[in-house]
């Protein structure tokens, strides 16, 4: 054993630097190197500017959308809502009389704004990260009327929008029917635009 | 649950299979230090390595040289990544100024990512420095999971080989496994993850005005050169706290399900290694079968619990499954997979929060990780583990027909599974002697963030998910805290090499051993009869040790959600 041990030494110290700097420096800079040259939009966070350059989102992202006049994103445990350093999940567990009072005061919400049957569960629960982009298709629906009556929109036009925006799963059957919200927003500024125009 | 989700699944596990053999057969190559393409390319780096370090790759070890030779590596690395974590404040590549991490909390992640476990108490994107993701954390995603692989093999040879005394070289599996197998498929995988969305730069954040003009900082990092391997290599921890639930980590449906593929493929793959190596690839494709039942059967019961939904939440009005914690762009039947694939392989990985799953959802995972991760299982600990199950079972059914066992043309005597008890019982003693203390003493009660029995499940899954090097977790335990680091991190060192150890000694012993050849009195070790002696032998011994503690937890949680009882 002793032998076995003295042995050892050498080996170990030496292995144990190699092995970091190339599998822990030399890799992830290669991987950084390449990866900005190959992909530099999405090495860099996948990011959205505006005309004049400032940066206004990420296409992966979720945002906060706390506005009547916008299609509400899930709500969040992430930090106050959507903070991009603080992810995270409610944690909150099946029979938490803290889940249920929450999901009752968004549901009361919801109901007030005149949306009823059953309320699209993604629509009242905080998703895993606390940053999810996405609403399924109905509870982005569910909204329709909300914002085309705050923007006087007529509703169909708002409807056309939403199912424009319906992303649908590869080959039918990898991932699900949903709807990126900051890209359903954009969109919608600029119909409000275009409809104040007098283009409808 | 829809058709849809069922096909997903089985596409899932029709994609694994396809590649079970061509993994098996490269795993294969490297197990026998055979040639491959990339030797033209990587050899020099290899014999490099065997140069400075002093190592001739060729020198057979003993078991107790192997052992040995692998403690001491670990425990350097172990020293290393505490070290960096402690200096992270004065050493470079930290641009958002954290501070050093704590001594107990340093102990508890550098035994973390040691073991292969990648427990996190902290949240990654608001506590470690860019070099600290790298050079303290990434290295053990590969280096702990060459040691998985390198361990497999040894275990490998003491079946294979005949009257010999040495189970190959430490260094030189480790060194073969990482160069050959994990650097390349990391390079090919990271750039797929950054083409699909997922960052790989050095800066730390960027700032956001967003529609509504709200200042939002989004944490930007290396990532995708870390999340390669954190799947690969079955290691589970996150570079933001959320896991392979955020955004940045795994953006779309496709990278979900490459991240779920890569977690079993290595561990398939060794299934069919084993067979090879000892002369019988039957012997693999039966251990496979039995580890694909019980992943099928923990599927159905995840995915059913997730898609039936909350009646509590129902009676207030909320339509469909269970969407608390889970991300839209996987829904239920993605999220309900992943949970149940990152527990049976000891990954740890999460796409959505196992904490807010429905109680017999969540139990899945649990039950799962003290079934021994071994339903498919971590890269190498996963067939060493099962391995151990099947000198049982062989035991068993040799006391059944009162003829000594056999497996894989070794006889199975007192010695084997004498140890393969010792190491099957380090299980039940650290994750039900930890739960016990910490659902006693009042800085274990401190942790649970949910009441009643699910606090319970809370403190029970983060001893079980230690002790198994799992480390995904029911998150709302508040577990960085010294009682918790402590603990954990003893749980975690107790859970990895305390099972190897024996197994090692096993592996020796194996070796030294002639080859009983298969006679017509043989119990036969690749037919349904086999196969359903060894999933029967994991449920009952798994179920008889845990059953009272899963009472206590999630199916009292169950029955109080049906009831609609709240806490």
């Amino acid at each position: 054993m002793g032998n076995d041990f003295t042995s050892s030494l050498r080996p170990a110290i030496v292995m144990a630097i190699l092995f970091a700097i190339l599998l822990g420096i030399v890799y992830p800079l290669a991987m950084t190197g390449i990866g900005q040259t190959l992909f530099p939009s999405q090495a860099n966070g996948s990011l959205l500017r505006d005309a004049s350059g400032k940066v206004i989102g990420s296409t992966v992202i979720g945002q906060a959308f706390t506005s009547d006049r916008y299609f509400q994103t899930r709500p969040s445990a992430a930090g106050k809502g959507y903070d991009g350093l603080a992810s995270a999940g409610s944690n909150l567990g099946p029979t938490a009389q803290a889940l249920t009072d929450r999901v009752k005061t968004d549901v009361e919400k919801r109901r007030a704004e005149g949306i009823t049957g059953g309320i699209p569960a993604d629509l009242v629960t905080t998703s895993g990260s606390g940053l999810d982009p996405d609403l399924s298709p109905a509870a982005a629906l569910a909204q329709v009327s909300r914002v085309a009556r705050i923007r006087a929109i007529p509703e169909a036009a708002v409807r056309a929008l939403v199912e424009r925006h319906v992303e649908h799963p590869i080959a039918g059957v990898l991932g699900e029917d949903r709807v990126n919200v900051l890209a359903l927003n954009q969109a919608l500024d600029k119909l409000a635009v275009n409809g104040s125009g007098g283009t409808r | 649950m829809t058709i849809q989700g069922w096909i997903l699944i089985f596409a899932f596990v029709g994609i694994l299979l396809a590649l079970t053999k061509p993994v098996g057969l490269w795993l294969f190559a490297l197990y026998e230090g055979r040639r491959t393409p990339l030797h033209a390319v990587l050899g020099p780096v290899e014999r490099g390595f065997y140069k400075l370090a002093g190592i001739d790759p060729e020198a057979e070890q003993t078991w107790q040289r192997y052992a040995v030779h692998m403690l001491i590596f670990n425990v350097v690395l172990l020293l290393l990544t505490y070290a960096v974590l402690r200096l992270q404040d004065v050493l470079p590549l930290n641009p958002l100024g954290y501070a050093a991490i704590g001594a107990d909390g340093a102990f508890n992640t550098a035994i973390s990512f040691t073991t292969n476990t990648n427990w996190q108490w902290y949240s990654g994107e608001a506590a470690m420095s860019n070099l600290s993701q790298m050079l303290a954390l990434t290295i053990h995603n590969f280096l702990s999971a060459a040691t998985g692989i390198a361990l497999a093999f040894a275990l490998f040879r003491g079946f294979a080989r005949r009257q010999a005394t040495g189970i190959g070289n430490f260094w030189a599996d480790v060194t073969r496994v990482t160069l050959y197998l994990l650097l390349p498929i990391c390079v090919v995988y990271g750039l797929f993850l950054i083409a699909s969305g997922v960052p790989q730069t050095f800066a730390g954040s960027v700032d956001v005005a967003t529609l509504e003009g709200v200042k939002q900082t989004l944490g930007l990092g290396p990532v995708a050169s870390q999340e390669a391997i954190k799947m690969l290599g079955t290691n589970g921890g996150g570079f933001f706290n959320a896991n392979s639930a955020h955004p940045f980590e795994n953006p779309t449906a496709l990278t979900n399900l490459v991240q779920m593929v890569s977690i079993f493929l290595i561990g398939m793959g060794l299934t069919w290694t084993f067979g090879k190596a000892v002369g019988d690839t039957r012997q693999g494709w039966a251990i496979l079968t039995a580890m694909l039942c019980l992943f099928l059967l923990g599927t159905a019961v995840t995915y059913w619990a997730e898609a039936a939904g909350n009646p509590i939440l129902h009676g207030l009005g909320v339509a469909g499954g269970n969407m608390e914690g889970k991300e839209v762009r996987f829904g239920l039947a993605a999220s309900a997979l992943f949970s149940v694939v990152t527990t049976a392989a000891s990954c740890g990985a999460v796409n959505a929060m196992h904490d807010s799953f429905t109680a017999l959802g969540g139990m899945i995972p649990l039950l799962n990780m003290q079934l021994g991760e071994i339903v498919v299982g971590g890269v190498g600990a996963g067939i060493y583990g099962f391995l151990l199950f099947a000198i049982l079972a062989v035991f068993v059914a040799g006391l059944m027909v009162g003829r000594t066992p056999e497996y894989v043309g070794k006889k199975i005597e007192a010695r084997e599974v004498k140890l393969a008890v010792l190491a099957i019982a380090v299980l039940p003693l650290f994750i039900l002697g930890g739960t016990a203390l910490s659902a006693v003493f009042e800085a274990g009660l401190a942790g649970p963030l949910n009441k009643g029995p699910h606090g319970f499940s809370e403190i029970l899954y983060a001893f079980t998910s230690a002790v198994a090097n799992n480390g995904s977790a029911f998150a709302g335990l508040t577990a960085g805290t010294p009682w918790y680091n402590g603990l954990l991190g003893v749980c975690m060192w107790v859970g990895r090499f305390f099972v190897i150890v024996p197994m090692l000694a096993i592996a020796g012993g194996l070796a030294a051993k002639k080859h009983t050849p298969e006679s017509a009195g043989s119990f036969s070790t690749t037919g349904g009869l086999w196969i359903g002696l060894l999933v029967g032998i994991i449920l009952i011994l798994g179920g008889l040790t845990f059953l009272p503690s899963l009472a206590l937890g999630p199916i009292a949680d169950h029955l109080a959600m049906i009831r609609g009882q709240l806490f």
